[in-house]
């Protein structure tokens, strides 16, 4: 059975014990965005685990076909979650890619990504700055009123249409202050995470975090030195790389002994909680990795285990959920968003399938663009059909995706992280007053 | 291999990216639900019935091997290739062309996923009975070709129960209706259900026309610990005999209950024999509660220790959740399994689980025991490693075995997964000289170049000369 020498043989990657326990039922299938798009076995999770399993045999070879469909997997986790057995695709495909990336190291952009810029997140913001300034010079308008988007090859069109409406000129690193004082009685004192995308990205939703803990009676410190969580660098093979971020990261906030670390972003908060097992043969920071994980919290979950201040306002507004995976599975938090959207006073109108996958997973558009619009697609039926006014959602890539989403239909809707909506009830109570 | 013309020929047929051929895609087309696997030489996916029948055309202008495949969850290696050739992936047909509520049926393409069909029609109020354990990740078209049962078929039978006609591409491309909407059809031969069942050996199905019943509105559960297998069975037939039809009677052996709380801490007793789940439904709740309470006292009066009747939608889904615990507890135990099932007279059960786990202890493999009491369907599962050679041949010792239990009782070797490869070197022994020499005359008659899913269902050599399986 064993014909040959493993295709990663020697180093780190997919060992045989992950992958000899699948029956095979085919319930993955099921609930996997890439096949229901796709149709295919080989972009389904049982499909990929034998792609797995023939490598580890030997019997594959790591083709560029072979990496292609390990890195079409988006990572959403719905197959390890359904998985009878344990059998955990889905990491299996980040774990290959980064045994792949051992054996066969990407020349040029990707090393430059992932140890050159996401590193630095000065120099992440600096990128994007064209694109602000695109935005607020007004040549974006210009570009629309002409229609010259609608030239663009679509996809480009799409990756143009993805962008928040408006980007912030200065980096929300620049614009939160170092610390933010409770306001009421004091009830925690918390370190705020500040994630990459969400900070160049995001800065209403950022601060509207802050603004929510403090109404909340926290502290809150904003450490600026925090540098990416390191799942762009998981995700494209680069654990190494991620494991340089989380030791910073560690050193970084621990140090600060607050009592709760929180992240707005869906995506970071998975991999902050991760830090134990990307860390745990570092006999340095296996044990620091675990305390630091300890006390790591979405926003959501910790206003819920705080309790909410209940706001005097109401936002009277028509809203639905979309289940971010990275919350939903990753950190099994469903119930929290909903509550906090229940205490801002929303009126919640569930979608079907709030926890299928939109089909961002980072960067799916740039790399799979037909998948990941024909997900997004099935996603924006079920949305359109709440008749929604708001859509939220606590993670920066599915709002990005939604944002596209929400452009494509042309529907009058517009996507917000939850916190957003709370900081504009409790706002509503001071202008109230 | 397939020469290269024929595989520009293909892509003409169906579009480029609907014809794969990278070893990537060939492993993953290679398998099914069982540990079986090899290769084809090219998956097909058409979107037609049209498409299907050139295809077929092609294969047997070229006389190459076509394998008809659905979501390929089967478990008897039905829809893994033998010799290479075609795969024939359907899912891409998967359009629900018709519900017809006031006759009662659904038209739907081969690869419709068989819960989403039982969905749309249920938004109708109507109700599509068969549930095989895989009706989320299998297809109408596959249901049909190996008649899938499951756990309801006790009260409303397995899916020949409900095809009522298809649209079947023949092994030269000629295209054949059967049957229709109409319930009384006598005109010819039943072709149906010749098709239903004979696991792509005789012709590609493409559409299907299902009969539908009336939604029930009520179902109530019910759980019942047994010190005694015997007295388990006894009351099964008690419950039967009394007039009383539930929907399911699943059975689960020590065994098996040991398996899923050593993996799940379900709180199961371990000093039982036996436990049944019960299920009764209908249109009307008073006499659907009325039924249950009776099951549950014929239950007691046989010799339960503990019964347990679910009051509310969330105690009904924690009943189930050890019947659905057993396939995955299983798995957690061993790597591989060979899940059986063989059929038996009812009134066989206590004697078919005794020998069964005789063999058990004689080969000294653990088989854990679990199926559907009320129609005598077992599925005793064997468990082991086929990395470890020594586990493999008692796996296939205890196998011949328990088909050998199953023929003395009067039962046979497949109740629903079907023969495929894995039994196919013990139907005979099943079925006899005449019944074999029958289906050969059949096959040739339709298959004369023998290209559709060569080497499954009717014993003898394989085209290739290696089988999927080395008994």
């Amino acid at each position: 059975m064993h014909s040959g020498k493993s295709a990663w043989d020697g180093v780190e990657g997919p060992t045989e014990e992950q992958v000899a326990y699948c029956i095979r039922c085919g319930l993955c299938l099921s609930v996997c965005p890439t096949y229901k798009e796709s149709l295919r076995e080989t972009e389904s999770p049982r499909g990929r685990v034998a792609l797995v399993a023939k490598a580890i045999e030997g019997e594959l070879e790591l083709t560029r076909n072979f990496k292609d469909h390990m890195y079409r997997c988006l990572a959403c986790l719905a197959c390890t979650h359904i998985c009878p057995v344990g059998i955990k695709p889905a990491e299996l495909c980040l774990e290959a890619r980064y045994a792949i990336e051992q054996v066969q190291p990407t020349p040029l952009l990707k090393p430059l990504l992932f140890r050159g810029i996401f590193p630095r997140t000065g120099l992440l913001e600096l990128l994007t700055k064209p694109v602000a300034l695109y935005d607020r010079s007004g040549v974006r308008k210009v570009v629309n009123a002409l229609g010259v988007t609608g030239v663009l090859p679509s996809q480009l069109r799409d990756m143009e249409r993805m962008l928040p409406n408006r980007l912030p000129w200065r980096g929300t690193r620049h614009q939160l202050p170092d610390r933010v004082l409770a306001r009421g009685e004091r009830r925690a004192h918390v370190a705020y995470f500040l994630g990459c995308v969400q900070g160049v990205m995001m800065a209403e939703g950022c601060k509207a975090t802050v603004e929510v803990l403090a109404e909340n009676g926290c502290d809150v410190v904003i450490p600026k030195q925090v540098k990416c969580c390191g799942m762009p660098m998981v995700g494209y093979g680069f654990k190494d790389e991620a494991r340089q971020m989380a030791r910073h990261n560690i050193d970084l906030l621990l140090g600060l002994n607050v009592e709760a670390i929180i992240t707005d972003c869906a995506t970071c908060g998975s991999s902050l909680k991760e830090y134990p097992e990307w860390l745990e043969n570092d006999p340095e920071y296996a044990e620091r990795a675990k305390q630091f994980a300890a006390k790591v919290r979405d926003i959501s979950e910790f206003l819920v285990e705080l309790g909410i201040r209940p706001p005097a306002g109401q936002v009277g507004a028509r809203v639905t959920y979309h289940d971010p995976c990275h919350l939903c599975r990753a950190q099994g938090i469903r119930s929290q968003p909903r509550e906090v959207l229940r205490a801002a006073g929303v009126d919640l109108i569930e979608m079907k399938e709030s926890d299928t996958c939109c089909g961002s997973a980072g960067t799916q558009l740039i790399t799979h663009y037909h998948t990941s619009v024909g997900i997004l697609e099935r996603k924006m039926d079920n949305v359109a059909a709440t008749e929604a006014e708001i859509i939220a959602s606590g993670c920066p890539g599915c709002q990005m995706q939604l944002n596209l989403g929400v452009k494509r239909r042309g529907l009058d809707a517009r996507v917000v992280h939850p916190s957003q909506l709370l900081a504009q009830a409790y706002r509503k109570k001071k202008s109230d007053e | 291999m397939i020469e290269p013309r024929i595989i520009k020929e293909l892509q003409n047929l169906v579009g480029k990216q609907h014809v794969l051929t990278s070893p990537e895609d060939l492993v993953a087309y290679s398998y099914d639900g069982t540990f079986a696997e090899r290769r084809p030489d090219v998956v097909v996916s058409p979107n037609s019935t049209e498409q299907v029948s050139q295809i077929m055309g092609l294969a047997y202008r070229e006389e190459i091997p076509v394998v008809p495949r659905g979501m390929a969850s089967g478990l008897a290696a039905a829809s893994v290739p033998i010799n290479g050739g075609i795969v024939l992936n359907l899912c891409r047909m998967n359009r629900i062309l018709e519900i017809d509520e006031l006759n009662f049926t659904v038209t739907a393409e081969a690869g419709v996923v068989t819960q989403d069909l039982a969905d749309a029609v249920a938004r109708k109020g109507l109700f599509y009975p068969p549930d095989p354990s895989s009706i989320k990740q299998s297809t109408l078209g596959g249901n049909a070709a190996c008649n899938a049962g499951g756990p309801r078929c006790l009260k409303y039978g397995v899916t020949s129960d409900y095809v009522r006609g298809l649209t079947v591409v023949l092994a030269d491309g000629r295209v054949i209706k059967t049957g229709g909407k109409a319930i009384k059809n006598v005109t010819g031969y039943n072709l149906t259900q010749l098709f239903v069942g004979s696991e792509g050996t005789l012709g590609v199905i493409t559409e299907l026309i299902l009969k539908l019943i009336p939604l029930p509105k009520v179902a109530r559960t019910a759980k019942a610990v047994f010190p005694k297998l015997a007295d388990a069975s006894q009351c099964v037939n008690r419950i039967l005999t009394a007039g009383i039809t539930p929907a399911t009677i699943e059975l689960m052996d020590e065994t098996t209950i040991a398996t899923i709380e050593e993996a799940m801490h379900l709180n199961l007793p371990l000093d039982v024999e036996a436990i049944l789940i019960i299920e009764s439904d209908g249109m009307d709740e008073q006499r659907v509660n009325q039924e249950i309470e009776a099951i549950a006292d014929i239950c007691r009066a046989t010799g339960a220790r503990e019964v347990q009747v679910a009051r509310t939608e969330k105690e009904r889904n924690d009943l189930w959740v050890a019947r659905r615990a057993i396939s995955p507890s299983l798995a957690r135990r061993a790597p591989n399994k060979l899940g059986e099932d063989i059929s038996v007279p009812r009134s066989a059960i206590p004697d078919a689980v005794a020998a069964i786990k005789e063999i058990s202890r004689q080969v000294r493999i653990p088989i854990a025991i679990f199926g559907h009491a009320g129609d005598g369907n077992l599925h005793p599962n064997i468990l082991f490693d086929r990395r470890d050679p020594v586990q493999v041949e008692k796996m296939k010792k205890a196998a011949a075995e328990i088909f050998r239990v199953a023929l003395q009782l009067g039962g046979t070797l497949s109740g629903e997964h079907g023969v495929g490869s894995l039994k196919r070197p013990f139907v005979e022994q099943d079925v006899g000289p005449v019944f074999i020499d029958v289906m050969n005359q059949i096959k040739k008659a339709l298959d004369p170049k023998n290209i559709l899913n060569p080497g499954k269902v009717i014993p003898g050599p394989v085209p290739g000369g290696r089988d999927l399986f080395a008994w």
